[in-house]
């Protein structure tokens, strides 16, 4: 099992016929994702990467039965392309792209509530790596080499973070489940608890790396979560120690402005919900080692 | 994006927010000429920087006559002023705002903010202002009153009433206010702001609400759409750095540290300053290369992290994905040339053997790590002048 995609997800790509998404969707096929088609508005009846083009994600899902789509869109059109998606009926939809307004995303996260919870898109990003289920599906941008497939799962705001965390447990021989990043802008469309709950919730996942930055209450109320309902083991790790407050570290969303958003203050929270965390960004993979050998 | 008060109540204004009239002054005879334009015998003399906290620090003057008033503009013209916010740096005075001093009655607090937490704009008014509202949320949080905003509706009138009643106003009053709450709602969203305040929003004698101070900051991502908003960008309250950097596509930081810092993404490049740390030093610059790091971007970012004086040592860390190593190797052999300091350079990733055998055999004294624990010891050790292979 893994959580999000597998090998039988049927995913199209939105904005395919670009370059970007061109390159990425070439590499997510070659991994083996079960890529059914794309939409461009206005290149409908087209085929790339010799697969059909719709004008529309509603002429998609009709004709493909897609459930998942990768988002390639410029910022602009972002939150429109979200929510065509959203109302497509899709289950899951994933933004790599980066620099969508905060209000944008804020009004697709309640568009996101006409829908009742069961029917409810998940978003994964925006500004984030993507999701990989190692050894079946990929839906990002991630070298993906670096995983090997296991059972530890993988939830990080940062996409070069997660590759390190990957890396390092490839290198102890320690494998993924999946590896999701949420991305690091201030809203985001799925949180780590989102991601911890389906982690808890999949058999194959022994323990979870959850790979947070400076900025915001999200890490603080995942490790409650963590504390009071995941029997799985939760390795925690906060970047950004050395962040000065008030200034914006790269991610619109990793900033220190309120009490709570430092790394020093989330890494001790973390702590007192009695995760594992790793000291430093090195040593990601052996702390994941120590927690899976406590797990047994 | 931040910008001025006297910017910040000019957009306000086009909302209904009433605010003092004013001018702006670059020299003592301007702010003079616009007292004498603006006529009455009470004048506020703002200092405009990018900072709260310029009332304790000396940059609000009231003057009562024109003589007051270009001592006070010459006193604080080229001034820096060293505020809680402005960090021990200060900031340079090169703008001044000449205002209308109005005599009030009462002062409360008014603000607004895209609330991460909730996901939504959350509205915060106090019946006490003038004084920090974290002050206000610590001594006294039961004055505080608070409303969110549906994104799907807007903010609705009676949401305002609430707020405008709780802060004690009467009849009369309260509809100015709500006029106030509205406008500085309506230029939020549609001028994609993270943050409003007005802090103190007063009540004159006449029963006027006014905004005498006014903060906007804006959502970077959203300026794209907001031309009017974006020239009024000040480059002087920024680091040069920091926008010669923009123009590349970079994103720096300047710190106070000695290793300087070359990363692809910005949670790897967080992370990278903080082992910096642990291993003993101190790094002085965030960067962040992004996804596509072309050999004009690595150079760039070397040239920035050279202009700062203090770098004894140079890491670069590259965790490519959207990146190849063998291009980024290629970039930074080219940029190293000439290099006068120490370079740590590790590489992983998308073609990292080949990558490294760039870098091996370029025949420049580049200090290769193959993980990010011995790349951080390495550029400590070699910024502290000791030998590193």
């Amino acid at each position: 099992m893994s959580i999000l995609i597998d090998e039988t997800t049927r995913v199209i790509v939105q904005g395919f016929t670009g370059d970007k998404a061109t390159f990425h969707a070439k590499e997510m096929i070659a991994y083996g994702t079960r890529v059914v088609g794309g939409v461009t508005p206005g290149k409908g009846g087209q085929r790339h990467l010799d697969r059909p083009v719709f004008h529309t994600v509603k002429d998609a899902v009709t004709a493909t039965g897609a459930e998942a789509s990768l988002v390639f869109v410029p910022p602009p059109y972002a939150a429109d392309a979200l929510m065509e998606a959203a109302d497509a009926g899709l289950r899951l939809v994933c933004i790599i792209s980066d620099g969508i307004p905060s209000q944008d995303m804020m009004r697709v996260k309640r568009y996101l509530r006409r829908y009742p919870r069961e029917k409810r898109t998940t978003i994964v990003g925006p500004n984030c790596a993507g999701i990989i289920s190692a050894g079946k599906a990929m839906l990002g941008i991630m070298p993906r080499h670096i995983y090997i497939r296991g059972n530890v799962g993988v939830v990080s705001r940062s996409g070069t973070l997660g590759y390190e965390a990957g890396a390092q447990m490839k290198a102890l021989g320690i494998g993924i489940t999946t590896s999701v990043g949420i991305g690091g802008d201030p809203i985001n469309g799925s949180s780590f608890l989102d991601h911890l709950m389906l982690f808890e919730q999949d058999p194959e996942t022994k323990a979870v790396v959850m790979i947070g930055e400076i900025g915001g209450p999200q890490e603080s109320e995942a490790a409650k979560w963590v504390k009071d309902n995941m029997t799985k083991p939760v390795v925690g790790y906060v970047a950004g120690l050395t962040a000065p407050k008030g200034r914006r570290m790269g991610h619109a969303g990793a900033i220190i402005s309120a009490e709570g958003d430092s790394a020093a203050e989330k890494a001790e929270i973390m702590k007192s919900y009695g995760l594992y965390v790793a000291p430093s960004a090195a040593e990601l993979g052996s702390t994941v080692g120590r927690a899976l050998a406590k797990a047994g | 994006m931040d910008i001025h008060e006297y910017q910040a109540k000019e957009l306000l204004s086009g909302f209904g927010v009433l605010v003092p009239p004013g001018g702006v002054a670059y020299s003592p005879e301007q702010a003079v000429y616009v007292a004498t334009e603006l006529g009455g015998w009470h004048w506020a003399i703002k200092a405009q920087i990018h900072a709260g906290g310029r009332g304790k620090a000396g940059g609000i003057k009231l003057c009562r006559t024109y003589a007051e008033v270009a001592a006070a503009a010459k006193a604080m013209l080229g001034s820096t002023l060293i505020t809680h916010q402005t960090g021990p740096g200060g900031k340079v005075v090169h703008r001044l705002y000449v205002e209308k001093a109005e005599p009030y009655v009462r002062a409360m607090y008014l603000g607004f903010v895209l609330d991460r937490k909730i996901e939504r704009i959350r509205i915060i008014a106090s019946a006490e202002g003038g004084v920090e509202i974290e002050e206000i949320a610590q001594s006294r949080p039961r004055s505080l009153l608070q409303q969110q905003v549906d994104p799907a509706v807007g903010l609705q009138a009676f949401q305002a009433r609430e707020l405008a009643f709780g802060m004690g106003l009467n009849i009369k009053q309260v509809s100015q206010a709500v006029t106030t709450i509205m406008g500085c709602y309506r230029a939020f969203r549609d001028l994609d702001a993270t943050m409003v305040e007005i802090n103190p929003l007063v009540v004159t004698k006449d029963d006027r609400v006014l905004a005498l101070d006014a903060k906007m900051s804006f959502d970077d991502n959203a300026m794209f759409r907001r031309p009017k908003v974006t020239e009024m960008r000040d480059a002087a309250e920024e680091d040069p750095r920091e926008t010669q950097a923009a123009e590349f596509g970079l994103n720096y930081v300047g710190l106070t540290g000695d290793i300087g810092c070359i990363i692809n993404g910005a949670g790897l490049a967080m992370a990278t300053m903080d082992m910096i740390k642990h291993a003993g030093g101190e790094p002085a610059n965030f960067l962040d290369v992004g996804g596509g790091a072309s050999p004009e971007r690595v150079a760039a970012a070397f040239n920035l992290v050279l202009s700062d004086r203090n770098v004894k040592a140079i890491l670069v860390n590259i965790f490519a994905g959207i990146n190849r190593c063998d291009w980024v190797a290629q970039g930074v052999v080219q940029a190293a040339k000439d290099l006068a300091v120490p370079l740590v350079v590790r590489l992983a990733g998308t073609n990292v053997e080949e990558g490294r055998r760039i870098i091996a055999e370029c025949g420049l004294p580049i200090i290769s790590a193959e993980t990010l624990a011995e790349a951080a010891h390495k550029a400590v050790a070699a910024a502290r002048g000791e030998e590193v292979k």
